[in-house]
């Protein structure tokens, strides 16, 4: 049972209706689809952009989809119902060549859990910050840059919080490959 | 209740002072750089980063199961309850029913864990403020806990006791009527660690009115546990989102409504006293059977994004996991509690004085590799 309130349900929908993406979202909920298929190849139609989901199963209760330029709107809108922010976090989608952007979002007294996502193309990442709205989101943003390389743009202070300041390198790209340390390969 | 002034009326001149990164007060290596106007903080700048050790990517490049250790080591005070949300995670992906025994002896040895985690940041928190007994105290009750759990999980802090299914094996001989003595002997010496410390005037002093984190604050930086419950609103993950057998469970939320340094103490002693009412519910319904599901031998999660929230001793700690069907992990994301209580550090500190920003961080009960992971 999703704990949604349904006049976030209805006010996402009418917010961010159905778009066009370049290539399908990641599928959701396909037990034994195609298990160890080529990922660059169509596989499932698009998820609807916003759904209910059932807090048991997946851990949030509505799963929305958003183009990159509408994820200030969504947060806005989150902020003016009084959500608190969760965290943001990346997931590299190579296959794709997208990196997928997860924000969730909680709230306090009403126990619903939102989780917004948007895919940024990998050659170009760049999306705008949510630190002015969250300044909370600013940790979370500089963690995402500094591991994944992803730009946010508006940023107050983009520097790297927890690698050391002089690293090359985007560790969580799937591609990453450590450089060898000179002390044991002279 | 007098507040500090918080603007200084001397000569407008600053020097920068660097607290850490091998400073006791921020229990471990976090550096602060600090912009000082005098005694007051005019700016904070968190240095984080000393004990990185990249979780989150080792997450990815092993077997599900085999990740299970890790969790463990990231907020070392609190590992049952992070082994918890990891294995909670994969089970809600694979929609494995867990046997009613392990889930009890799950929440038993979570609820000892958070006793055991509160002491040790009561005994240091009032070391920051000048205290040198209360740690001893603390740490005497503590070794009973880490006794009882050093038998049963063979670890004395970073346990590695649940499996996906269950538990590694079923309580030893003497863990319930041990913990039943502890019990038994732990609320006098709560009552007497409030009779030494909770209404000590010099104590009190330093913290009531100090650090106000209000409600607000909290939510825009995803502050959680003791924070936002210190803020007077009632959120636990224990009741928000549902786990284990805690819905079963008669506890309450301990809150309080004056967001100060002194009600986040508060609300951490309060939590004690409910982990001993849970400890003792679950020992009396603790029910006969398996504490192991089937579990395939190779797990492979279905393909999906799976969260799996538990309450930590220092707040909400989640874990996000992306499963493409594989043995091996897409994406493991550890949310962890401190890294969004620390963060409003940098606004909360700014016009306190350098004393009363200790007494402040203190209360936001840090654990480093919490933060760095």
């Amino acid at each position: 049972m999703s704990r949604c309130p349904d006049h976030l349900f209805e006010r996402f929908q009418e917010l961010f209706p159905a778009m066009e993406m370049d290539t399908p979202a990641p599928p959701e909920d396909s037990v034994g689809n195609e298990d160890g298929a080529d990922a660059a190849e169509p596989r499932l139609p698009p998820p609807p952009p916003c759904r209910k989901t059932e807090h048991a199963k997946v851990g949030y209760d509505l799963d929305a989809i958003v183009e990159p330029h509408q994820i200030e709107a969504a947060a806005k809108l989150l902020d003016a119902e009084g959500f608190a922010i969760d965290m943001v976090t990346a997931v590299d989608w190579p296959d794709a060549a997208q990196f997928e952007l997860v924000y969730d979002f909680m709230h306090f007294q009403a126990a619903t859990r939102v989780c917004v996502r948007t895919r940024i193309p990998r050659d170009r990442p760049e999306i705008a910050t949510l630190s002015h709205i969250y300044p909370g989101a600013n940790w979370h943003e500089r963690e995402t840059a500094e591991f994944y390389g992803i730009q946010f743009t508006g940023h107050p202070n983009p520097i790297h919080l927890l690698l050391p300041e002089d690293f090359v390198g985007y560790p969580l790209r799937k591609d990453f490959k450590p450089q060898p340390d000179p002390l044991l390969e002279p | 209740m007098e507040l500090h002034p918080v603007q200084s009326t001397g000569p407008q001149e600053t020097f920068v002072l660097n607290l850490g990164p091998q400073h006791p007060a921020t229990h471990g290596v976090l550096r602060v750089k600090l912009t000082m106007d005098g005694e007051f903080i005019k700016d904070a700048v968190i240095v984080a980063g000393y004990v990185h050790r990249e979780h989150e990517k080792m997450g990815e490049n092993r077997p599900w199961d085999q990740f299970l250790p890790n969790t463990g080591r990231i907020d070392y005070l609190s590992a049952m309850m992070y082994t918890h949300a990891y294995v909670g995670a994969i089970e809600r992906a694979c929609g494995i029913e867990v046997p009613p025994r392990a889930e009890y002896v799950r929440v038993i040895t979570s609820e000892l864990n958070r006793i055991s985690s509160h002491l040790v940041w009561w005994g240091a928190y009032l070391l920051d403020l000048g205290g040198m007994t209360p740690l001893l105290y603390a740490f005497d009750d503590r070794e009973k806990i880490l006794d009882l759990l050093e038998a049963l999980t063979g670890a004395r802090l970073t346990y590695c006791y649940y499996r996906v299914g269950g538990l590694a094996e079923d309580l030893n001989e003497g863990f319930v009527e041990g913990t039943r003595d502890f019990v038994k002997e732990f609320r006098p010496r709560l009552k007497m660690f409030r009779r030494l410390v909770s209404e000590n005037i010099i104590f009190r002093k330093r913290v009531e009115g100090i650090g106000i984190i209000d409600a607000e604050m909290c939510r825009k930086y995803g502050a959680t546990g003791p924070m936002i419950r210190g803020a007077g609103i009632p959120y636990d993950v224990r009741r928000a989102e549902p786990y284990s057998v805690y819905p079963e469970l008669d506890f309450e939320i301990p809150v309080d409504p004056a967001a100060d340094s002194m009600s986040r103490y508060k609300v951490r002693m309060e939590e004690m006293e409910q982990s001993l009412r849970i400890i003792e519910q679950c020992l009396d319904r603790l029910p006969d059977g398996p504490v192991m599901a089937k579990v395939p031998r190779v797990l492979k999660p279905p393909e999906g994004d799976f969260c799996y929230a538990t309450e930590a001793a220092r707040g909400r700690f989640e874990v996000r996991i992306v499963s493409t069907g594989k043995p091996i992990a897409h994406r493991v994301r550890l949310r962890t509690p401190c890294f969004g209580n620390l963060s409003l550090f940098e606004e909360a500190a700014r016009g306190m004085m350098l004393a009363d920003g200790i007494a402040m961080m203190g209360s936001l009960d840090l654990v480093i590799p919490d933060i760095d992971r």
